[in-house]
């Protein structure tokens, strides 16, 4: 009830502030606010400094070999253990961790600028466009989980690239639906009319009114996304459909775990905590944001 | 109600249409000339010629995409390029085996998530609750074919109480279906604790106690019964993604499924088999989805009257 | 003052526990009901009194809690009970309908079900017999072809419909207490008005004593025979019906009386009460209607005044019906509309 005065307050007072400044003031304001969203964002920070940092602080090529130490456990030279290469496992999660990240991010930041451009377009414009996208979009929600990705994966060859295109392609659907949806409850706001009979343009009216109103709920979904794209990344490879050996992608270190399994037992260990580290941290951070940006949530 | 099952299957339509033209075209664009591929690569000329002639690969586009809608209709996906054998010979026993896996997960699944999701809502805030939420956020982050490789390493392994492979026996069906059950639990016990907390502050709980009656028949009578509608929704999806998400528990386990038919059939390149096995996980989470739409449809009438 | 009392409610507080402190929402509250009779509770939203029935029954929500006092009825103190005991008053002895009769019967299941349940809980009645007394209980509170109704869900039944299906059930094993909070605020006047001429004439017929929860003056008028007016948590103000229309004494039940129509006397315009109800997070420190009180003075703003019975045995809680009054001695409370004009 309180920090709701506080926010009418607030909207009160930045009247005045461009609507972009707004946005992501009001964004800072309720991330702060919420515990576990913070706590996601520290995690999602320290990850991608490791993910940045850690490949120059390690002296060992994640790719070098070295048969007489091969399958070994953990030791305090090799914190991870090594694999039947005799590669140091701790440095290809390091080296891992960045692809991994990086296909998460990449897929979703496509993915979701393809989505939201159709969810835009969908919800502003209405009419026959919206329904011919909306229809698009169930027949692209038609395939389950990881199957679209499999399937596009499969006609283009495995490879990072074609990794990325089929994530970022299963993540189309969902990010128009959202922001169609927040399209048309902000279209249809009063201000917007008034902007219109005023002139504006329309591409004028969604990128100054618009966008800044929906940028909430995409910025909760990405988050949520990268987590869902990063298991879905890891899977591909894990079934020989995305990275290719020798990349140290924390999926594939997962498939060379599976073939070790009755010899080594560490090898699957360490990279699955990783990956699930990695998905923990979004999904915390997006979470924390969701219920941070839904009032209906806040009253609980 | 009647009309609305009705215009549920007009909608049905373009989406089908649309998930077979995708599907079709998967064989379309990979690179490659399928009669070169049956036929293998030091074939004459003149048996290639004859396999494209029977296949149809020389008629216009449409021609063979109208062939395939017809054949597919009648299940008939034409036959493998590396078995020679009728598709839908060699899927069906799979299909069922995936089937099966999905039905035990998602039954895992529901009955697992709803305990710990009321549980969780009738003590909020308690310790169980806060450790049930801490629990099914970690299911929900957790790679499934890295907790199904973990889950054998201990119980086959290790310990050695359950085959690591295989699928048929009551042992072997236990770690698929928690590996591939755990994740859709966690999605289950959220969404049955936030439904349960919504109907709990309802005014007809507070009647429902007025009228004496004992704490445990307000929740489990009174409370659930009304909690359970949307999360109908989300058992509905989660027996889809598990179809889809067989792929990677079969291929830990080694289960003979479609999700390894899948696979296998992908490097072999035997794209009929693929297109076929594609087309059936599609088609049958779009049915499951329409039964999940009718049935929410039915289950809130009584609610959205007002 | 010679009938048999049913309920004594003394010195009731009870309050809500949000994170460190403590949000008093009834604070001392003390009443007595003789038995077939009605009191009236009145306040404005937040004066506590939904708070105070809720407390009766026990049915307050998670962080509410009954810090002290007593509630007896019939001679048991509903405080000290188990909730084993309680859950056997609730619905049996003692029973509760609600402002909201849209959302107050469960959607999933029928009239019948929602009135069987109370009979087969408090009555072991089976589901024959259930359905048959389901029966008459509706026909009893004027529902038209019953044997219809019972198979019907509630949302095919309108609000006032509703509100009569919350009624019978309440009814449904003869309570010797009814407490209606707000019954007809959710209503469109004219159902408002047939719903309390049902509760009056159910009254008169089963001997039953009535709470009415209400911020309407004219709800009060219409059925009740004592009066409670609270506000900030307290009672500020206990008469019979008849006395607090004649000679309001507390300058809030004053301006209660100013805010509503009356047909008696020739009054011009409404005169709302000016400002808002305190929040219990900030109470005044003194008399809690001090900072919206035309009269209030220094002594009012600084100690809050006790419930005293005054010559004519109604209840006041004022600092100008004492000896310490230090404002204006010729102070005539009822004539406050002038006087807050001339302010």
């Amino acid at each position: 009830m309180n920090s709701n005065q506080i926010d009418q307050a607030n909207i009160k007072i930045k009247k005045a502030e461009s609507p972009w400044k707004r946005s992501l003031k009001d964004f800072y304001k309720k991330l702060v606010k919420n515990k576990s969203a913070l706590v996601g964002g520290y995690l999602i920070l320290i990850l991608i400094i490791i993910a940045i940092i850690g490949p120059y602080l390690t002296s060992i090529d994640p790719d070098h070999t070295e048969y007489s130490v091969k399958l070994q456990g953990p030791s305090g030279e090799h914190w991870f253990g090594t694999d039947h290469h005799g590669r140091d496992i701790f440095t290809r999660v390091i080296h891992g961790l960045g692809i991994t990240m990086f296909i998460g991010f990449t897929a979703t930041i496509l993915g979701s600028l393809a989505g939201v451009i159709i969810g835009i377009i969908s919800g502003y414009y209405g009419g026959k466009i919206d329904s011919v996208i909306m229809r698009l979009m169930d027949i692209l929600l038609a395939f389950p989980g990881i199957l679209l990705a499999l399937a596009l994966v499969s006609i283009l060859e495995p490879s990072r690239a074609n990794v990325i295109y089929a994530i970022s392609i299963f993540a189309i659907p969902t990010f128009a639906r959202i922001v169609r949806g927040s399209t048309l409850a902000t279209k249809n706001l009063e201000y917007i009319d008034a902007m219109k009979a005023l002139g504006a343009s329309d591409l004028r009216i969604i990128s100054k009114h618009i966008f800044p109103n929906i940028l909430s709920p995409i910025i909760v979904q990405m988050s949520l996304f990268i987590a869902n794209a990063v298991l879905t990344a890891s899977g591909l490879s894990f079934l020989g459909m995305g990275e290719q050996p020798p990349s140290p992608e924390l999926g594939a270190l997962l498939s060379d775990g599976r073939d070790f399994m009755w010899e080594a037992g560490h090898i699957a260990l360490f990279p699955g905590l990783v990956i699930m580290l990695i998905v923990l941290a979004f999904n915390v951070f997006g979470d924390g944001l969701r219920d941070a940006l839904d009032p209906k949530m806040n009253k609980k | 109600m009647f009309q609305f099952i009705v215009r549920r299957l007009i909608q049905l339509i373009p989406v089908l249409l649309g998930v077979s033209i995708i599907v079709f075209s998967l064989m379309h664009l990979t690179p490659g000339n399928p009669a070169q591929i049956i036929a293998g690569e030091n074939a004459p000329k003149e048996t290639i010629e004859q396999i494209e002639n029977r296949l149809g690969l020389n008629d216009p586009i449409p021609v063979q995409y109208f062939n395939f809608v017809k054949d597919a209709v009648m299940l008939d996906f034409g036959s493998s390029w590396r078995t020679s054998l009728p598709v839908s010979e060699e899927l069906w026993p799979k299909f069922w085996v995936t089937f099966e896996l999905a039905v035990y997960s998602t039954i895992f699944s529901v009955f697992l998530g709803l305990i710990a999701g009321i549980i969780s809502a009738v003590r909020q805030y308690s310790f169980a609750d806060v450790g049930i939420m801490l629990v099914a956020l970690f299911g929900l982050s957790m790679p499934n074919f890295w907790f199904g490789l973990m889950l054998m390493q201990w119980f086959s392994i290790k310990l050695g109480w359950l085959p690591p492979t295989g699928w048929g026996s009551p042992e072997q069906v236990i770690l698929p279906v928690i590996t591939l059950g755990t994740m859709g639990a966690a999605v289950v016990a959220r969404m049955t604790r936030s439904s349960m907390l919504d109907v709990i502050s309802q005014d007809y709980i507070r009647t429902a106690r007025a009228k004496g009656l004992k704490e445990r028949v307000v929740i489990y009578r009174h409370a659930l019964k009304n909690a359970l509608i949307p999360v109908v929704t989300v058992i509905g999806l989660q027996f889809g993604s598990l179809l889809a998400g067989a792929v990677l528990t079969e291929s830990v386990f080694a289960i003979n499924g479609m999700g390894k038919l899948i696979i296998d059939r992908i490097l072999a390149r035997d794209f009929p088999v693929v297109q076929a096995a594609v087309l059936v996980i599609a088609v049958v989470f779009v049915f499951v989805n329409l039964i999940v739409d009718i049935s929410y449809k039915f289950l809130n009438k009584r609610i959205n009257m007002d | 003052m010679s009938q048999e009392t049913i309920l004594d409610i003394k010195d009731l507080r009870t309050s809500f526990l949000v994170e460190d402190f403590e949000v008093k929402a009834v604070d001392g509250v003390s009443f007595k009901l003789p038995k077939g009779k009605t009191i009236g509770i009145v306040g404005e939203s937040g004066s506590g009194k939904s708070i105070t029935a809720m407390s009766i029954l026990q049915l307050l929500d998670k962080p509410g809690k009954i810090m002290g006092g007593e509630i007896n009825f019939k001679g048991k103190d509903l405080t000290k009970l188990s909730e084993k005991e309680i859950q056997n008053i609730r619905g049996n002895e003692i029973s509760m309908i609600f402002q909201e009769p849209m959302t107050s019967l469960n959607p999933v299941y029928t009239i019948g079900q929602q009135i069987r349940e109370t009979l087969k809980v408090h009555q072991g009645l089976n589901k024959q017999n259930g359905t048959k007394k389901a029966i008459e209980l509706l026909s009893l509170v004027g529902i038209p072809s019953p044997e219809q109704r019972v198979k019907q869900y509630p949302h095919e039944l309108s609000g006032g419909m509703r509100q009569r299906v919350m009624i019978a059930m309440a009814l449904a094993c003869n309570p010797e207490l009814l407490i209606a909070d707000e019954p007809t605020t959710a209503l469109d006047v004219t159902i408002q008005a047939q719903i309390l001429e049902l509760i009056k004439d159910l009254q008169k017929d089963l001997g039953m004593s009535v709470i009415m929860i209400t911020h309407d003056m004219g709800v009060v008028a219409e059925t009740c025979d004592y009066v409670a007016v609270m506000y900030g948590g307290k009672v500020v103000e206990y008469q019979d019906v008849k006395s607090i229309f004649k000679s309001p004494k507390h300058p809030y039940t004053v301006g209660l009386l100013n805010s509503i129509p009356r047909h008696d006397t020739d009054v011009d315009e409404l005169e709302p009460i000016k400002g808002n109800v305190p929040s219990p997070k900030d109470m005044p420190v003194g008399c809690r209607f001090a900072p919206r009180c035309p009269f209030a003075t220094e002594l009012c703003e600084k100690e809050l005044p006790s419930l005293d019975t005054q010559a004519d045995g109604s209840e006041v809680r004022c600092w100008v019906y004492t000896d310490r009054w230090d404002g204006d001695p010729e102070v005539n409370v009822r004539e406050s509309k002038r006087t807050a004009e001339s302010e």
